[in-house]
């Protein structure tokens, strides 16, 4: 079997500064999802030196497998440090795969407020998707065998790499 | 060892007391506490998880401040909540306590949470529900009130992070209370090096030792350097007998004072489960004064039983 070849994600992060660059103000918002989304959000912010403090969020309670999957073991505490309504927010993950994680994210969001607008910012969409969602701001599309995941690893110098693991 | 609250996964099935609970487990509801703590600070104060579940609030002994705890803690999980007053209800007309079980899970009962005088009620209960039914102990006689020990250690963990550093100090009638027990178990599970226990030899239950903390009879001794004080109720309504001279006796030796406090840590901190007697074993010099958690450990305490609805509904 031939491994696909991953793009740099470091490179792919510098393509959506310079997508985001334009349409950015001072009033722009940024969320990032646990945990590759918020690392990403993180890098993004800083660099586009967005001035409303950065939200993160972990959908964990808006999950649509709660009824079989239970409760995810760790589950990090939602920050939105500001006010949601009339807000253009960038809501950043690191991979869009079925849309679930994006609806679940929305639903929260709504849960503190009414957004004017909000855009989605990814760094790889692998395609397989279940709800009627995209990425107004992508990075690359990557092509990825169904048995695994496709995840954003962080390096202690904070470079990011994009990754293959398998599925549990 | 076979914990009846757990399932062959070794997940939370029921939470019926702490004792026996793996740490990983009281860590965990802590951890999805904390997560909960937010939620109940913004614009819409609700999560979907138990959306269409039907949480039964059996309480078969008065409570206020649990029943309404319970209460809000299952409608932010968008669960449905059903109140029983059980002194009105077919209870008094001779049903027994596993009928009315039966009658409401086939009203479709997912969740009870329950209060009962008898030790070993919710233990009761939870034997002989369906497997997709929880039950939550809300406090069972002396026995444990597991969510109200766990809620305790959620504020000292929220106030003085590492409980292995700590020295708490658990107050006054130790003998009836189920909120001493189940804080001591949380305590000696989290690791807490230094527990103990202040009270008159006859608020003390014997061999108390064996749970793993140290019995003091002399309050300004027991109180040296502690970080957390922890003051209970004097609980008359359960006691059979002459255990106490008066309160007034009990507040001259055990009443929490300014000057009492002052022989703890400066930084200590002050609880109380709930509810308090001014002037019995708390003054109100300290109830209100800036060392008390006491309100904070009410709001928290809506957060903990969130987590720990939100994991047995996932169970």
């Amino acid at each position: 079997m031939v491994k696909p070849a991953l793009p740099d994600a470091e490179l792919l992060v510098n393509e959506l500064v310079a997508r985001l660059r334009p349409v950015i103000d001072d009033r722009t918002a940024m969320i990032g999802i646990h945990t590759g989304g918020a690392w990403l959000a993180q890098r993004l912010h800083r660099v586009l030196g967005l001035t409303v403090p950065l939200g993160t969020i972990d959908i964990s309670f808006y999950r649509d497998d709660y009824a079989q999957a239970g409760l995810h073991p760790r589950i990090k505490p939602s920050q939105i440090p500001f006010d949601v309504d009339g807000r253009h927010i960038l809501l950043v993950d690191d991979v869009l795969y079925t849309g679930r994680t994006v609806r679940g994210a929305l639903n929260e969001i709504f849960d503190y407020g009414r957004p004017a607008a909000v855009s989605l910012v990814v760094l790889a969409d692998r395609g397989g998707r279940e709800l009627p969602i995209c990425a107004q701001y992508l990075g690359a599309t990557v092509s990825v065998p169904e048995d695994r995941m496709l995840v954003l690893a962080r390096s202690d110098g904070d470079v990011f790499t994009l990754c293959l693991e398998s599925n549990e | 060892m076979n914990n009846p609250q757990l399932n062959a996964n070794g997940e939370l099935q029921h939470l019926l007391t702490i004792e026996g609970l793996p740490a990983e487990i009281i860590q965990h509801i802590l951890d999805t506490a904390h997560s909960f703590v937010g939620v109940t600070e913004r614009e819409v104060k609700k999560v979907p998880l138990l959306r269409g579940k039907s949480v039964f609030n059996l309480f078969f002994e008065s409570s206020t401040r649990t029943r309404t705890t319970f209460e809000i803690a299952a409608k932010r999980l968008s669960a449905d909540v059903i109140n029983l007053a059980i002194a009105t209800s077919s209870q008094t007309k001779g049903e027994t306590l596993l009928d009315t079980v039966d009658n409401l899970s086939a009203m479709h009962a997912d969740m009870f949470v329950v209060r009962h005088a008898s030790s070993g009620a919710p233990w009761l209960i939870a034997r002989h529900v369906a497997p997709h039914v929880h039950v939550i102990n809300a406090g069972d006689g002396r026995h444990a009130h597991p969510t109200q020990g766990l809620l305790d250690a959620y504020t000292i963990r929220h106030y003085k992070k590492d409980f292995r550093q700590l020295a708490v100090a658990i107050v006054g009638d130790i003998l009836h209370s189920r909120v001493a027990r189940s804080l001591i178990h949380a305590l000696t599970t989290l690791g807490t090096p230094d527990v103990r226990v202040i009270g008159p030899q006859t608020l003390l239950p014997t061999g108390v030792e064996r749970l793993g903390v140290r019995a003091f009879n002399d309050m300004r001794e027991g109180l040296r350097d502690v970080d957390v004080i922890v003051m209970l109720r004097l609980q008359s309504e359960r006691m059979r007998g002459p255990l106490l001279p008066s309160a007034q006796e009990f507040f001259k030796y055990y009443g929490l004072t300014t000057e009492k406090l002052a022989l703890a840590k400066p930084d200590a901190i002050v609880m109380h489960p709930g509810p308090m007697n001014r002037g019995v074993e708390i003054d109100s010099s300290v109830a209100d004064g800036k060392q008390s958690v006491i309100l904070p450990q009410v709001t928290f305490g809506i957060a903990v039983r969130m987590a720990v609805m939100s994991i047995l509904g996932g169970t």
